[in-house]
């Protein structure tokens, strides 16, 4: 039988590949609109927590700057930022992962596991300890921290390009490095000192001046229309770099654009929240398993991003009683055992690269 | 859509909507005639060489076969030729110019390659896979059109793997992931078609499947096929052009027929060989004599004290 009789015999209705679209469309769809269901239901739940219940009114005027009294004051001025960074953060770290996963093909690569938060927090802790620093330099000292790590891990692993395997290993290895000179400087340092740049480093949200904010808001203007950019060429370079050739994309200047985006997303997030541990590591994943195909899901990142920040950081200002702690104590706690199962179960496969 | 049309027009005609497509496309009408060839070429990796001053044609809208030993440089050929290997001396030249000094989606839309082992991002499904070859054809103002959706259904139609759209590659057997793959080069919808040794992993019914399907698309739409076979019965039935390699040159080139002489394969493969014609369709076939089965045995342990 020839292939045309074959091709002939076959009726190739279009409709095929839009069925096939719509019906993960549809999921998608599903899965957007929970995740920003969730957030919103959060943040609302942050805003107007443990308020009178006469107050609740005067709280919801609050949160448009209406309103009178404490519950406003509260609402405007002390959660309201609160809820914001934590969105922003949400998404810049949920994009961040997503990237890093996916354009070196590992879960394990992360900003938090392969030392570009540690770069941030040695750089953060040097200007708060060393050169008393505060504020926006601080976080200014943070963003060039983790800049002038994820250069070096970049350089480092260039052997003829770059793979995912070695920028990973070689990742792993800076981050010890620089736990040990963020060690050294906090073992010179004053114990006051040291408690401060001790919340810094865990991440924390606190109560963020609005200027902060705005700076991180214009961070993520610039950044996320990037990702919008670089977002079909990673398609492409995730089929192999030799298929990406031979589509038309070049391997090693899509992976630097992807990496240069996905590390100032991550930088730009740790200048004002800290190194919020395993938000990045954990988000993209947790994405894919809610989706019936794995796509980059990055919108959907970002999503389960912003919701987990939100839920830490709602956790850790009111559920553990009068024990506030940073918000990072309690992404750390999530995160930390699907790090172990991760690591348990990843490599049965051989996949582990 | 170039050598694509057969299956458009017979398998998504009735959808009417894929009408020609922006004029940035290459290939649109009846197929444009490319020449491409390379020029003293030499390629190498890590700093070794592999490739020495190689001079090739590669005829157009004929098929090409690319054989040789193990190591011998065809694979390697295969990738400078297209564009993923950036050649230590001489070019590559596709209608005139060095495909190196082209901007990469250009080319990518004349030449094509479908690489030895490509890799699926894990939970991608066939649809999605195979839409990816459409990407030298988009750019900013022109994203997913109903075109796209022709073309993939078409090359999914070719590769009898339309039922297969809504599944994960992951969960595929050897032989349909490799027909997923050559959808997905069909997509790309290139004019010169490189595949790297397309029938491994595949059962013989596929193998001769996977290479009837492109005696096809060579033979109805004129496309240009350059592959990397193993296997020298069937390099010999379904190239028109055969290039023998050893030791990073050319040993030989020609039709099947001249070149495949019992001398050359003893020297390009060490073999000893007898050619005779293949029943079927006559054109030279290969049969190894190895060791024991020929005229002349020739055991390299000592026979046992008694045995006979």
């Amino acid at each position: 039988m020839s292939r045309v009789e074959q091709v002939t015999r076959i009726p190739a209705p279009p409709g095929v590949l839009r069925a096939a679209r719509a019906q993960a469309a549809t999921r998608v769809r599903t899965v957007t609109v929970v995740l920003i269901g969730l957030a919103v239901a959060i943040a609302l739940l942050t805003l107007v927590w443990d308020g009178h219940a006469s107050d609740l009114w005067n709280q919801f005027l609050g949160i448009f700057g209406a309103g009178n009294g404490d519950g406003a004051f509260t609402i405007t001025k002390l959660r309201l930022p609160r809820v914001v960074l934590s969105i922003l953060v949400g998404v810049a770290f949920g994009l961040s992962g997503a990237l890093f996963q996916s354009v070196l093909r590992n879960p394990l690569a992360s900003p938090d596991i392969i030392g570009i938060s540690g770069g941030a927090s040695l750089a953060a802790a040097f200007g708060l300890l060393v050169l008393g620093a505060g504020g926006i330099a601080l976080s200014a000292f943070a963003f060039m921290g983790a800049i002038v790590v994820a250069a070096a891990i970049y350089l480092l692993a260039w052997r003829d390009g770059v793979s995912g395997y070695r920028f990973v290993l070689i990742g792993v290895g800076i981050a010890f490095a620089v736990n040990a000179g963020i060690g050294y400087l906090l073992t010179r340092s004053e114990v006051n000192d040291v408690r401060s740049a001790l919340v810094w480093m865990v991440g924390s949200i606190g109560t963020p001046p609005w200027r902060d904010i705005a700076v991180l808001a214009v961070g993520m203007l610039v950044l996320v229309p990037l990702v919008a950019v670089t977002v079909g060429r990673l398609r492409i370079l995730q089929l192999g770099d030799e298929t990406a050739g031979g589509l038309g994309v070049s391997p090693e200047r899509a992976r630097l654009a992807v990496l240069a985006v996905a590390v100032g997303l991550a930088a730009v997030a740790t200048a004002f929240a800290g190194p919020v541990a395993f938000v990045a590591f954990v988000s993209a994943p947790i994405a894919r398993r809610l989706l019936p195909t794995a796509g980059l899901a990055l919108v959907p990142s970002a999503l389960v991003g912003t919701v987990v920040v939100l839920a830490a950081e709602f956790t850790a200002q009111n559920v553990l009683g009068a024990l506030e702690v940073p918000v990072g104590i309690v992404t750390g706690v999530i995160g930390a055992p699907y790090l172990l199962w991760l690591l348990a179960t990843s490599n049965r496969g051989g996949r582990g690269a | 859509m170039s050598i694509l049309n057969m299956t458009t027009d017979q398998g998504a005609a009735g959808d009417g909507t894929h009408g020609p497509p922006s004029g940035r496309e290459q290939g649109s009408e009846p197929k444009a005639e490319h020449t491409l060839l390379a020029q003293g070429l030499s390629l190498a990796y890590d700093g070794a060489p592999v490739v020495h001053d190689l001079d090739l044609e590669i005829p157009a809208g004929r098929i090409t076969v690319i054989v040789g030993g193990n190591g011998c440089g065809k694979s390697t050929l295969l990738r400078g030729i297209a564009r993923l290997l950036r050649p230590t001396a001489g070019a590559v030249l596709l209608d005139g110019t060095a495909v190196h000094g082209r901007p990469a989606k250009d080319v990518a839309r004349i030449i094509g390659i479908l690489p030895q082992s490509p890799t699926a991002p894990e939970g991608i499904t066939v649809a999605d896979l195979v839409g990816r070859g459409r990407y030298p054809h988009q750019g900013w103002f022109r994203q997913w059109t109903s075109t796209d959706d022709a073309v993939v259904t078409a090359a999914l139609v070719a590769t009898d793997t339309l039922e297969l759209a809504a599944r994960r590659v992951e969960e595929l057997s050897g032989g349909q992931a490799q027909r997923v793959w050559i959808a997905m080069a069909l997509a790309q919808d290139p004019d010169i078609l490189l595949l790297d040794e397309p029938t491994t992993f595949l059962d013989v019914t596929h193998q001769l499947e996977v290479l009837d399907l492109l005696h096809e698309l060579n033979r109805t739409r004129g496309a240009t096929v350059v592959m990397v076979l193993h296997d020298l019965n069937l390099a010999a039935r379904y190239a028109d052009h055969l290039v023998v390699m050893q030791a990073g040159q050319v040993q030989a080139i020609g039709s099947p027929a001249d070149v495949l002489t019992p001398e050359l394969v003893a020297a390009a493969f060490n073999l000893r060989a007898r050619i005779v014609p293949d029943p079927v369709c006559g054109s030279p076939m290969v049969v190894p004599i190895g060791r024991f089965h020929g005229s002349d045995p020739d055991p390299v342990l000592p026979a046992r004290e008694g045995a006979s």
